[in-house]
């Protein structure tokens, strides 16, 4: 999307095309002429793994729509029929179950790769933003096809997700009858979920275009964290990052591959294969592993609105993490203080994920307000202050040296 | 780059060449379950087995309107004067030609069993009505015979047959 | 980075020490499910024809007096992968069944069943089904994917190399002989069982399964055990009827998923040989 492209093409037929709708030029100069940094490192294939994943559960989830029925009385038998009866429906339906934790699995990946590496900051923060806003979509668009699975765990998700939004003051309650078209989750609201579920990929798709041109506009960062100064710091998008990116998105086939055809109760809740019972609650609700962190630091505070607060805070703060974060130096690679920070914020990630699992008392109660609090601190204390006190690393002259001086 | 051999290009050539071929294989893979969906599901195809029909109540002259996978079939019990009229009918009329023997099972004369779905665009015409008695389709205007034979319309064949057999004189399997 | 390795053992070992000892605190928890050898488990798992037929068996003289199968058709009783019984046998299956219909005259009537009809349900409605025992008999055809139990850490780490997949139907085998005498302090309330395997302990339904009370044509031992497994290999199979073809497919693809990914790597290389 920027000017690097001397497209011509040799048919007359494309010639006249062109002129006309210069699309070929713009696809070349975006994806094939595009300069990336030379010394990108596999954590960067992530974000072709992301769109390849986009691409996967659009497709998938066309195909459900087919044979899906949205309703409280056939839902769950819609589903078990696309399991048995449809041709391949078992595979396209744990495809597309799967895809959704390979999808989230990737953009957590995606997201702290950018964290360690600073890619939020300037100039890249509405390219940062715009990725905070795709996640929040992604959020809502899980949640609501875990739903219409229509099992126990989906009408308690649907419950419990749906009532978290009593808690906002005033129209918290005018919000949820929103929500759920009735007195409770029903028929209505698992008719509106269809709808959006199958709206908001559109959407996504449409952010993930704003996103890839903001990034267009600014280009990448890297793990060196400096800007590319001359041509020997990049090389083109094609071949270069095509085939790496290529082979990324393979490794990373074997993986959803080993889920989908050999292990694909791994992650499903067993409580989700139990027809949706409005008068009976699961002996325990978990959200899928994805949501486990926030629903931890949910859970670790008493106070209804606070909690709400937090959850929502946890993810919100995202969106200002280009300005909380004050240092110059991008890369971890030259923040040593930072990177230990940040190792310590992935283990408190990932131990909030594990709360989430666990009941809501005794020693993982104090464990939850622990981790919650690092959370928040590593935003709003850490981060600003590092930048001030902490003493980086020299950084290296160009992209090149770094990575021929790596090399020698 | 510039001295690169020609060994090591055609080496090169052929990884790059089994790479897109393979990934090429892989695509066209992933499309048999995408497009194998489409079909008619198990329980759908099960649903489609053949049924039976006791003809024993079905009076002389009645026609009477089942449905064998989801399509509606016609069973006309034929009166000796329509079995004539059917009969009589000169092949060099008729738009499709038929001969009426073709059109029933041998010995079952009275007993016609078509597709009741209009060959011109798939709508159900009309029992016992237009020029000839047969069938006539509201939708635009197609006249079958007492033989399910396209006499007059748009439409381009004859009501088709469906696949049955007599079980016994009176009761027949559709399918 | 010598350092940031130590902060990341220190809290993974202090994450497992957290998660190991509650485990040992824990009071009136059920045991785990002894691991049964499933003829199923692993990536080259297969159904054992026989033991679905035998399963099924048990299913139909025992388990369909309560439970209903309404996801299954009497002819996925013929389908590739199952029980291997012939269409023919699954038809003379059906017509065993009495099935509810209209005839043409809209009255409500009972015709003998057609390998496209659905297992019956034993009860009317949910009403009649809770009548028994206090609550409805659950149907039977998700049974298995729904009964299973939490491995924990770090058991589910495993568990994601070992394919280990088989909690559901280990769970229902041991319940099925996990009906034990209540410990003296227990309190059990009227007309309840006492299941060891049972979250809680407490189960409305029964000991359905005595020795010998269903007759198995080829010879296998007609035991508690015996039956426990058969019929819970038989649920496994209601619930994952496509698992064997699954798991075919599976081997093909990660086949060519390897190729492919081997020659994208070469690819790779020969193209970044250009700038390195």
């Amino acid at each position: 999307m920027s000017g690097n492209s001397t497209y011509q093409p040799q048919s007359k037929v494309l010639q006249w095309f062109e002129k006309r709708l210069p699309i070929g030029g713009l696809m070349h100069s975006s994806f094939v002429a595009y300069p990336t940094p030379r010394n990108l490192n596999y954590w960067w294939t992530f974000g072709g793994i992301l769109s390849f994943m986009l691409g996967v559960q659009i497709i998938t989830g066309i195909v459900l729509a087919m044979h899906y029925t949205p309703h409280v009385d056939l839902a769950f038998k819609s589903v078990e029929t696309i399991m048995r009866d449809v041709n391949f429906g078992w595979l396209i339906r744990y495809s597309h179950a799967y895809g959704a934790s390979m999808f989230f699995f990737a953009v957590y990946i995606h997201m702290f790769r950018g964290l360690y590496y600073g890619s939020y900051k300037e100039p890249r923060e509405v390219l940062w933003i715009l990725g905070v806003i795709i996640y929040l979509l992604m959020m809502a668009t899980g949640f609501m096809g875990y739903v219409l699975v229509w099992g126990q765990m989906s009408f308690w998700a649907a419950t419990v997700i749906t009532n978290l939004f009593s808690a906002i003051p005033g129209i918290g309650e005018t919000l949820v009858a929103w929500l759920w078209g009735g007195y409770a989750v029903g028929n209505p609201t698992l008719n509106r979920f269809f709808s959006l579920h199958y709206l908001l990929p559109f959407v996504i798709a449409g952010v993930v275009i704003l996103h890839v041109w903001a990034l267009h506009v600014c280009g990448q960062n890297n793990p060196a964290g400096i800007e590319p100064k001359s041509d020997k710091d990049s090389v083109p998008f094609t071949p270069f990052a095509t085939s790496k990116d290529a082979f990324g998105i393979a490794c990373f086939l074997i993986l959803y591959a080993w889920f989908v055809f050999y292990i694909p109760g791994y992650l499903l809740n067993g409580d989700n294969y139990i027809p949706a019972n409005p008068s009976v609650t699961p002996a325990e609700i978990v959200p899928e592993w994805y949501y486990l962190p926030f629903y931890a630091i949910l859970r670790s505070i008493p106070n209804k609105l606070m909690g709400v607060m937090a959850l929502f805070g946890s993810i919100g703060i995202l969106a200002f993490l280009p300005w909380l974060d004050t240092s110059r130096v991008r890369s971890a690679r030259y923040r040593p203080v930072f990177r230990q920070f940040f190792w310590l914020f992935v283990i408190a990630c990932i131990g909030l994920g594990w709360l989430g699992t666990k009941p809501p008392e005794g020693v993982y109660v104090v464990l939850s307000r622990l981790l919650t609090f690092y959370y928040f601190a590593f935003f709003i204390i850490v981060l600003p202050l590092l930048g001030i006190f902490e003493k980086t690393k020299p950084l290296p002259n160009s992209i090149s040296e770094s990575v021929l001086g790596a090399k020698a | 780059m510039t001295t690169v051999s020609s060994a090591e290009h055609t080496r090169r050539d052929f990884l790059y060449i089994a790479t897109a071929a393979v990934g090429a294989v892989g695509a066209a893979a992933v499309l048999v379950p995408l497009v194998a969906q489409m079909n008619p599901d198990a329980s759908t195809i099960a649903a489609g087995a053949p049924i039976e029909v006791d003809l024993a109540p079905i009076a002389d002259g009645q026609i009477i309107k089942v449905f064998w996978r989801s399509k509606p079939i016609f069973i006309s019990h034929r009166s000796k004067a329509e079995i004539a009229a059917a009969q009589k009918v000169a092949l060099n009329e008729l738009p499709d030609p038929e001969p009426d023997a073709d059109r029933v099972k041998q010995g079952h004369d009275q007993w016609l069993v078509v597709i009741g779905i209009c060959t011109h665009l798939g709508c159900i015409p009309l029992a016992h009505q237009g020029e000839y008695d047969g069938w006539f389709c509201p939708c635009h205007g197609s006249q079958y015979d007492t033989a399910g034979r396209i006499r007059k319309g748009p439409a381009p064949k004859n009501l088709p047959l469906p696949p049955y057999k007599f079980v016994s004189d009176t009761k027949i399997q559709i399918g | 980075m010598t350092k940031t390795k130590t902060i990341v053992a220190l809290a993974l070992a202090a994450m497992f020490a957290v998660s190991v000892a509650p485990a040992f605190a824990q009071e009136h928890a059920q045991p785990s499910p002894p691991r049964v050898k499933w003829s199923f488990a692993g990536p080259f798992g297969k159904y054992d024809e026989a033991q679905l037929q035998r399963g099924f068996k048990i299913y139909k003289e025992v388990c369909a007096t309560c439970h209903s199968l309404e996801m299954l058709s009497f002819g996925n009783l013929a389908d590739a992968g199952g029980p291997g019984y012939s269409p023919e046998q699954a038809a003379a299956v059906a017509a065993d069944y009495k099935v509810k219909d209209f005839d043409d005259k809209g009255q409500a009537i009972e015709r003998a069943g057609r390998p496209a009809d659905h297992f019956p349900s034993p009860f009317p409605n949910d009403a009649a089904a809770a009548a028994n025992y206090g609550v409805a008999p659950p149907d039977m055809s998700t049974l298995a994917k729904a009964r299973t139990y939490s491995r924990g850490f770090p058991w589910f780490v495993f568990d994601m190399f070992t394919q280990y997949q088989e909690q559901g139907p280990d769970y229902i085998a041991a319940l099925l002989k996990g009906y034990v005498d209540a410990p003296k302090d227990f309190k059990l309330p009227q007309g309840a069982n006492y299941n060891e395997y049972f979250p809680g302990h407490i189960i409305a339904m029964p000991p359905p399964l005595q020795a010998g009370q269903v007759t198995f044509d080829d010879g296998s031992p007609q035991t508690l055990e015996q039956y426990s497994k058969d019929v819970s290999a038989f649920l496994m199979w209601a619930s994952e009827p496509h698992m064997t073809a699954r798991k075919r497919l599976g081997f093909q693809v990660m086949i060519f998923l390897i190729v492919l990914t081997g020659l994208l790597y070469f690819t790779k290389k020969k193209v970044w040989s250009a700038v390195h």
